[in-house]
Order: structure tokens, then C-alpha cells, then sequence
């Protein structure tokens, strides 16, 4: 995670995948609990209205941007694993 | 770390290298258009590895880069202000303006903050009351939406020393701007992944038809990149353009339509300047009239001032363009480093010429890895 941001300060584009441990309403505001490999940090989950713990999601400026798709994401490694360009 | 590592394993790389290499029968010139790219391709190599198949040419995705002078220096006059705290993202500190950077400002008594999130900006403005806080918000389509989301925040508990002062840039007017130029080498476009997860695939599907040039939403680990190369490989081959998605695991063809809502709430299409590029026509995106009481430009309309002339050395609009690869420019990595930038992309973690300078001239492993 930190290649493209390491020794650098924080990177503008950069998105981080983790994984949602729990939700909450924080003053109004939809956050959860995610999980950064070991880092926990609160995120701004309004976007996400049907994330739910479990859930990994890509996180960017504190803000939970999509629920990753884990088929598609085994998808993409077992083309590589079967060396093939498409479906 | 899980949804990553799987992504960077040599040999699932290698076998999608060999995948591209069968399904290709000349050399073809792909543009990647993120800085993130930019910099997973020099760091694991992968220009080299497919150099036989495939030119990469880099892009102009780095927000920090192509910020406008007059911007950095209205942030500058901004930071400078006795009541004014500004706060951004880490990398636009050391940007230079046209009179020194953010960094020199703080070193003069100015108070700079470097924060994560703009939600992060929104709670300094609630902690420090008797200042009026400042986020300079530089950024893709990507950004937008935390922006948007902390100027809700901000809206909703009555801040009003919290304001923001918006460079936000549109990735899709800026490749037809690449593609349509003169000069163009470029034959297919790798977009920007996590732009595509807030916008969606649509707004590209036009540009594939009409400018004839296969855009495939790629991820940003080096599996990603090749694979996402590939597909744009096999197109050229077929004599196809359309508009395909490499990073399938974060971006579906519509987006997130709640990120997206809650962005063009806020913001609205406009014409920008591009550092190092003009003016992209509704290349930007800057606050609605609704907004205004949050908006930095329409608060401190003194600060702003004609846009002032770039280094006459910096060749970043040739860089960034993909015209000129940094090494090439006579001042790379003798009168321009990281240390002493003359422009943005030496600067910024996502800069095209800091990524050179890291790993093909301040990295000997990376340098052997080898610029063709």
C-alpha cells in the first residue's frame, strides 16, 4: 500500500482496500470501523448505503468509495493463473 | 494485505506478460493515464518487461501536477493571511508556485496543515472557531466526493470559517485533448481505475467511438496493468474501440450513483486551466452557486491575479502530454530533482518525472531494469 505513497506524504489518487468491522451513526454521519491490515481507522461510509461489516471495501480521503466485488477480483487472478487476456 | 499482494505475485505477472505478448503482433503505444499507474509500472519494471509488445506512454493523471500556478499561489496569499489556516493533502506542500511553495510558507509563521481526509479539515474548523479554515482541494473525479461530503458536513453544523478552495480536475475532456493533439502517439488508453469506481464507464464510451481509441478502466497493481494492457492489445489487433474494465473487483459500468449524486450536488463542470496543458474545456469542476458561502474563490476575490509565467526550463506540459519522457529533458536530474523541483511532476508522489527519478536514477536495481 505504501509503493506509491511511501516516504512522501499522503498521495492524492491513492485508494486502499479494507475491511468493514462495524457501522455506526457518528452525529449524523454514516462511518464504520475499517480495517487497513492491522490499521483500524473510522471512515466515512455515506456513500455505501448497503455496506455492512465483512465487507471490503476501497477507501479514499477517509471516504469508502465501493464494496469490492470478490468474484470479479478471483476472476482476474484465475486469468492470470490460466494465462489468458479475457472471459 | 488482502485485495493486494495477490496482484503483485511474479509469476500471476509474468504469465499475463506472456498472455499480452501472444495476442500481439507489433509493438502498440498505450497511454496509462494515472500517476498511480505511472508509478507501478517503474517501480516493478513493467516497461521493460513489455517492451517488446507495447510503449508505455504516460498520462497526465497527477492532480498535484497539473494544478494551476495561480492556484498554488492563491493558496500561498491564503496561507500567508494571519486568519487563515490552510489545510491539504501532503504532496501539494512542496509544489512549487510561482513564489515558493506551501512548506516556505509554514516556515514563515504561516499555519499549514497537512490532513488525510477534508472531513479532517471540517473538524479543524470546528476546533479552531476563531480561524477560518481553508482546504485546498486538488483532485480527480475520485476526490470529489469527500470534498462534497465534508462541504455537507460542514453546511450541516454551521461552520462558516470552513471553506474550500477547489482545483478539481475531469479525466475524460483531457484524453480527447490527448488523443485529438497534432503531436499524438497515443493508440489506446488505460483510464484511471478509481476514477471510473466514482463515475462509471459511461462518459468514455463516446470518446471511444468518436476518437476510434479502445479505453480500458484499469486497476493499479503491476497484474492489473498488464492485464488492463492486454485488453487494449487485443482491441488494437481486432481493429476494435470500445470501452472496457480491466478492475472489475472496484468498478462497474455505472459507478457509484450515491458518490456521483452527492458530488454534482456540490460541484459543477466548468473550463480549467491545466498546468503544463491550457485551458481543458469542462476539464474542471468548481463549486455551485448554491455553495458560494464555502467557496475560497468567491470569499477572498482579491487574491486572485493573472496566471504568471511557468519556468521557462520545465518542459511538464510536453511530460505530461506524453509527448516528452523526463530523461529526455535536459534538465532532469541535474538542475531538476525532488530536492529542487523546477515543476510539479518532480515533485508529487504520482509525478511522472519523480517516478523516473526514484527508480531509474536514484535506484541502481531500477535503473539496470532499464529505460529503453
Amino acid at each position: 500500500m505504501d509503493r506509491v505513497g511511501e516516504g512522501r506524504g499522503l498521495s492524492v489518487c491513492l485508494a486502499v482496500p479494507g475491511r468493514v468491522l462495524d457501522v455506526a451513526d457518528e452525529a449524523g454521519i454514516r462511518t464504520a470501523r475499517v480495517d487497513f491490515g492491522g490499521v483500524r481507522k473510522r471512515i466515512c461510509l455515506e456513500t455505501l448505503p448497503d455496506a455492512r461489516p465483512g465487507d471490503y471495501v476501497l477507501v479514499h480521503a477517509g471516504f469508502a468509495l465501493q464494496v469490492l466485488d470478490q468474484a470479479a477480483a478471483e476472476e482476474t487472478l484465475r486469468l492470470a493463473a490460466e494465462a489468458r487476456v479475457a472471459r | 494485505m488482502r485485495f493486494v499482494d495477490e496482484y503483485r505475485e511474479p509469476g500471476a505477472v509474468l504469465r499475463a506478460v506472456d498472455a499480452l505478448k501472444r495476442a500481439s503482433t507489433r509493438r502498440w503505444r498505450i497511454m496509462e493515464v494515472c500517476g498511480g499507474q505511472t508509478h507501478a509500472i517503474l517501480a516493478h519494471g513493467l516497461d521493460a518487461l513489455l517492451a517488446d509488445a507495447v510503449e508505455l506512454l504516460h498520462g497526465p493523471g497527477c492532480p498535484v501536477c497539473v494544478t494551476p500556478l495561480e492556484t498554488l499561489d492563491r493558496a500561498l496569499a491564503l496561507a500567508e493571511r494571519p486568519d487563515v489556516t490552510l489545510a491539504s493533502f501532503g504532496d501539494m506542500l512542496r509544489v512549487p508556485g510561482s513564489r515558493g511553495d506551501l512548506f516556505g510558507a509554514r516556515a514563515r509563521g504561516g499555519d499549514v496543515r497537512v490532513v488525510y481526509s477534508p472531513l479532517d479539515a471540517v473538524a479543524l474548523a470546528e476546533r479552531l472557531p476563531g480561524r477560518r479554515v481553508v482546504f485546498l482541494a486538488v483532485g480527480f473525479e475520485t476526490t470529489v466526493p469527500a470534498v462534497a461530503g465534508a462541504l455537507r458536513v460542514a453546511r450541516a453544523r454551521g461552520l462558516a470559517n470552513f471553506a474550500v478552495l477547489a482545483a478539481h480536475v475531469r479525466v475524460p475532456p483531457a484524453l480527447e485533448a490527448i488523443r485529438e493533439a497534432p503531436e499524438s502517439r497515443v493508440e489506446a488508453f488505460l483510464a484511471a481505475g478509481h476514477v471510473c469506481t466514482v463515475m462509471g464507464t459511461a462518459e468514455y464510451e463516446p470518446i471511444a467511438r468518436r476518437l476510434r481509441v479502445p479505453i480500458v478502466a484499469t486497476g493499479f497493481e503491476p497484474l492489473d496493468v498488464v492485464q488492463g494492457a492486454a485488453l487494449a492489445v487485443e482491441q488494437l489487433e481486432r481493429g476494435e474501440a470500445r470501452v472496457e474494465i480491466q478492475y472489475r473487483r472496484a468498478v462497474r459500468p455505472e459507478g457509484n450513483p450515491v458518490a456521483r449524486a452527492l458530488a454534482f450536488e456540490v460541484f459543477e463542470v466548468v473550463d480549467r486551466p491545466w498546468r503544463g496543458i491550457g485551458v481543458v474545456p469542462a476539464g474542471g469542476l468548481a463549486l455551485r452557486e448554491a455553495w458560494a458561502a464555502f467557496d475560497a474563490e468567491r470569499l477572498f476575490p482579491e487574491l486572485a491575479g493573472e496566471a504568471p509565467p511557468e519556468p521557462a526550463e520545465c518542459r511538464a506540459g510536453d511530460v505530461l502530454r506524453g509527448v516528452l519522457r523526463p530523461p529526455a529533458c535536459p534538465a532532469f536530474g541535474t538542475r531538476c530533482t525532488p530536492e529542487s523541483p523546477l515543476g510539479a511532476p518532480m515533485v508529487s508522489a504520482e509525478g511522472v518525472c519523480a517516478a523516473y527519478f526514484r527508480y531509474r536514477v536514484a535506484d541502481p536495481g531500477g535503473r539496470e531494469a532499464g529505460v529503453a
